[in-house]
C-alpha cells in the first residue's frame, strides 16, 4: 500500500520527464529548418537490391550539399511503389517497372529513371566438377520446370562435351521471398521457353513446379554449398562479392558468355534503339554478341510534378548529377554502369519534372 | 460513535470527494483505473488489430470466399491463391515441435526442481532463461548452417533407415523442411517450457512431497505422482504458451522450412508456414489482390490461434475437473 504511491510518483514523473524530452526534441527539429531556409530533405523508399550504391550516392551527394538530406527505405520494391502511390514519400524506387495498372492509379505521372544494372547468374553444387558450365536458357527452363532432373541428362551433357557430369538428382533452389531477382530469372525464362511462358509466367514470386525455396540470396546460396547437385540464381553482385561460382549462359547471338559488369551495360545498350519513352523495358535475353542475357534495370520512380520548388530543383540537380559523376561509383560496388545511350536519354527526361 | 454528527447532504458529498481524494492519494483507486486501463487497451489493440486485418482483405475474401481455406495453389502470376499447405504446414511444425518440446522441457524442469542440488539448479535456469532471450533469426541461422546439413547428412538418412517404412520418413533427405521448422521451433520453445514449469513445480507446497513420502512413497513417485499432477494446470499454461509463440514464429522457420507451398506426407518435404510466406513475401508484393491475400493469411492465422487457444482452454477445464474428482 506505501509503496504504490510512491511508485504511481516515480511512473508518473518518467512519463513528464519523457513528455519534455520528446517535446523538446522535435521542438529543435522544427527549429533546425527555420535556421537554415534552403535545407532540404527528401524521402524515399523501394527496392533493397539497389540499397548499398543508393546509401552511398546519398551520403556522397550530402557530402557535395551539406543543406541537402536524401533519406532512403530499403523496404522492397512493393512496399516503395505503394508509398509513392499513397504519397507518404517524395520518390519510389522498384527493380521492376511499375504496371500500367499501378501507374494509372498515381495522382500525378510518373517517370522512370534506370539507375544501375543487375544481373542474375545460374550457379551450381557438382561436387569435383572443375570445369564451368555451360547453359542455355532452354535447359534452364527445363531444369527448373521440373523436365530435365538429372546432371548427366543429353540436353545439359551436349552442351558440355568433355564434362564428366555426374548421374545425381538436380536439386532445384529457387527465391522463396518475392524479389525482384526472381522477376528478372522467370521473365528470361518466359522469353525463351513458350512452355515456361504458359505455365508459369514471369513475376516476383510464381508458382514453381519444382524444387527448394530459399530466402535471400544468401538462403539459396546457402542451400546450394550445402547440397550436392543443387541449381540456384542469385544476383550477380552476390555472386562476385562472396566468390559464388557460376556458370556461363548463351545469349541471343548464340555466345556462351559469364556474366560480368561489361556484359550487362551491353545488355543494356542492345536495348537503347528500341528502347520506350518511358523505359519500361525488360532486357533479358538482348541482342549483342557482348550482352549477358539475364539482365535488368533498377529504378528510381520520380512524379512528374512536384509542387515544393526546392525540392523538385534537388531531385533535378540529384538526378543529373547521379547520371553523370554518380555512375563512376557504381563498379566499386560491383553494380554494372548504365551505357552512355540510356544516360542521355534520362538527362533529357529529367526536363520532364515540374 | 456518538459523538460523530449525522452528516448533512453537502458534508456527505464532501466525504465523498475527500474519499476519492483519499483512494488516490493512497493508490487505490488509481491503481484501480490504472490498472483498468492497462486491461482495456490490450483489448482495444485486439479490437483494432481484427478491424484492419478484416478491411484489408477484403479483395481476397470476396474473389476465393471460403475456398481460400481450401485451396492449394500459390500462383501470384495469375493471382490464384489458397490458404491449405500454409496452414497445414503451420500446424505441423508446431505440433512437432511440441511433440519434441514437452518432454524435455518437463524433463528438464522436474530435474531442476525436483532432484537437481539448488545451486546447479539456479545455475542452469539462469542460461535457460538466456536462451528465451536470443533473437529468433540467431536461431534461424544456426539452423541453416548446423542443424540443416547434420539433418541431410545424418539425421534424415539415420530416420529412412530405422522408421523409412512410415510415409513419414520418406522421400530426398533436402535438409530443409517441415523437419527442419518443427527442431528449430522445438529449440525455441523448450526455455519457455523449462522456466515456467520449474516455477511451477517449485511452487508445489513442501506438505505435498512430505505427505507422499510419509505414506512411503519413493522420492520419484512423490514427484510423479503428487507434485507434477498438482502442478499440471501451471505445466499446460506454459505449452500453450510455447504453442502460441510457435504458431506465430517467423525467422528462424521461414529459414528452414524450405519456402515451398506444397503438402507432404514425408516430414522430409519442403514445407511453408503463414507467418513465413507473410514474412517472405509482404514486402515485395505488388498489386492489390497478392497484398491482400497476404493480410488475409494473416487474419487466417489469427483465427487459427483463437481457436487451438480456446479448445486448450477446453481441455484444461475439463482436465480440471477431472483431477479434483479424486
Amino acid at each position: 500500500m506505501k509503496k504504490l504511491p510512491y511508485l504511481s510518483t516515480v511512473f508518473l514523473g518518467t512519463i513528464v520527464v519523457l513528455t519534455c524530452l520528446v517535446q523538446l526534441e522535435s521542438s529543435r527539429a522544427s527549429a533546425a529548418p527555420a535556421a537554415a531556409p534552403d535545407a532540404v530533405m527528401l524521402n524515399g523508399a523501394g527496392a533493397s537490391f539497389p540499397y548499398p550504391i543508393y546509401a552511398k550516392w546519398f551520403s556522397d551527394y550530402n557530402k557535395l550539399h551539406s543543406d541537402i538530406q536524401i533519406n532512403y527505405q530499403s523496404i522492397g520494391s512493393g512496399g516503395g511503389i505503394r508509398q509513392l502511390l499513397s504519397g507518404t514519400v517524395d520518390f519510389g524506387a522498384s527493380d521492376a517497372p511499375m504496371t500500367d495498372q499501378q501507374l494509372g492509379e498515381a495522382k500525378t505521372k510518373i517517370l522512370h529513371f534506370p539507375t544501375v544494372l543487375g544481373a542474375v547468374v545460374p550457379s551450381y553444387n557438382i561436387p569435383g566438377l572443375s570445369q564451368e558450365l555451360d547453359f542455355t536458357g532452354d535447359v534452364l527452363a527445363g531444369i527448373y520446370l521440373g523436365r530435365i532432373t538429372k546432371w548427366n541428362d543429353p540436353a545439359i551433357a551436349n552442351l558440355n562435351k568433355g564434362v564428366n557430369l555426374p548421374s545425381t538428382d538436380i536439386v532445384v533452389v529457387h527465391r522463396s521471398d518475392a524479389s525482384g531477382t526472381s522477376y528478372v530469372w522467370t521473365d528470361y525464362l518466359s522469353k525463351v521457353s513458350a512452355e515456361w511462358e504458359k505455365k508459369v509466367g514471369r513475376n516476383i514470386a510464381v508458382n514453381w513446379p519444382a524444387g527448394l525455396g530459399g530466402k535471400g540470396n544468401e538462403g539459396v546460396t546457402g542451400l546450394v554449398k550445402q547440397t550436392p547437385g543443387a541449381i540456384g540464381y542469385v544476383e550477380l553482385i552476390y555472386a562476385l562479392q562472396n566468390n559464388v561460382p557460376f556458370g556461363r549462359v548463351r545469349n541471343s547471338t548464340g555466345v556462351f558468355l559469364k556474366a560480368d559488369l561489361a556484359g550487362v551495360t551491353a545488355a543494356a545498350a542492345g536495348f537503347a534503339k528500341n528502347m520506350p519513352v518511358d523505359f519500361r523495358i525488360s532486357i533479358t535475353n538482348p541482342p549483342g554478341k557482348t550482352s549477358y542475357p539475364i539482365s535488368s534495370f533498377t529504378y528510381l520512380l520520380i512524379p512528374t510534378t512536384i509542387a515544393d520548388a526546392n525540392k523538385r530543383q534537388v531531385i533535378k540537380n540529384f538526378l543529373t548529377w547521379m547520371l553523370n559523376d554518380g555512375q563512376n561509383e557504381t563498379e566499386p560496388l560491383s553494380y554494372a554502369r548504365l551505357p552512355k545511350e540510356v544516360v542521355a536519354r534520362e538527362l533529357k527526361q529529367i526536363s520532364q519534372i515540374q | 460513535m456518538a459523538g460523530i454528527p449525522i452528516p448533512t447532504g453537502r458534508a456527505a458529498a464532501n466525504r465523498r470527494v475527500s474519499g476519492l481524494v483519499r483512494g488516490l492519494r493512497s493508490g487505490d483507486t488509481f491503481a484501480h483505473l490504472f490498472t483498468l486501463l492497462c486491461a482495456a487497451s490490450i483489448l482495444l489493440v485486439t479490437a483494432a488489430l481484427v478491424h484492419e486485418l478484416y478491411i484489408n482483405s477484403a479483395l481476397p475474401r470476396h474473389k476465393f470466399g471460403f475456398h481460400f481455406l481450401t485451396g492449394r495453389t500459390w500462383d501470384p502470376v495469375n493471382g490464384d491463391f489458397g490458404a491449405l499447405p500454409f496452414v497445414y504446414g503451420t500446424l505441423v511444425t508446431s505440433a512437432l515441435a511440441l511433440l519434441i518440446a514437452v518432454p524435455m522441457g518437463v524433463g528438464a524442469a522436474i530435474f531442476l526442481s525436483e532432484l537437481a542440488p539448488p545451486r546447479v539448479s539456479n545455475a542452469m535456469t539462469f542460461v535457460i532463461e538466456l536462451l528465451a532471450a536470443v533473437p529468433s533469426v540467431i536461431y534461424g541461422l544456426l539452423g541453416i548452417f548446423i542443424m540443416v546439413p547434420f539433418l541431410r547428412q545424418y539425421g534424415e538418412p539415420f530416420l529412412k533407415r530405422t522408421l523409412g517404412f512410415l510415409p513419414l520418413f520418406q522421400g530426398p533427405a533436402y535438409g530443409v523442411g517441415m523437419l527442419a521448422g518443427g527442431l528449430v521451433l522445438a529449440i525455441m520453445v523448450v526455455p519457455f517450457i523449462i522456466s515456467v514449469s520449474r516455477d511451477v513445480l517449485m511452487a508445489v507446497p513442501v506438505e505435498q512431497r512430505e505427505a507422499a513420502l510419509a505414506l512411503g512413497a519413493t522420492k520419484w513417485e512423490s514427484t510423479w505422482q503428487v507434485v507434477v499432477p498438482f502442478a499440471r494446470i501451471g505445466i499446460m499454461a506454459s505449452v500453450f504458451l510455447s504453442l502460441a509463440r510457435a504458431l506465430g514464429e517467423t525467422m528462424a522457420v521461414t529459414m528452414v522450412i524450405g519456402g515451398t507451398p506444397a503438402i507432404g506426407a514425408s516430414l522430409f518435404a519442403p514445407g511453408y508456414s503463414i507467418a513465413a510466406v507473410i514474412a517472405d513475401q509482404f514486402a515485395e508484393a505488388t498489386g492489390d489482390l497478392y497484398v491482400q491475400t497476404l493480410i488475409e493469411l494473416g487474419l487466417v492465422l489469427f483465427a487459427l490461434t483463437i481457436v487451438i487457444n480456446g479448445l486448450a482452454r477446453v481441455f484444461i477445464i475439463s482436465t480440471t475437473k477431472k483431477g479434483s474428482g479424486h
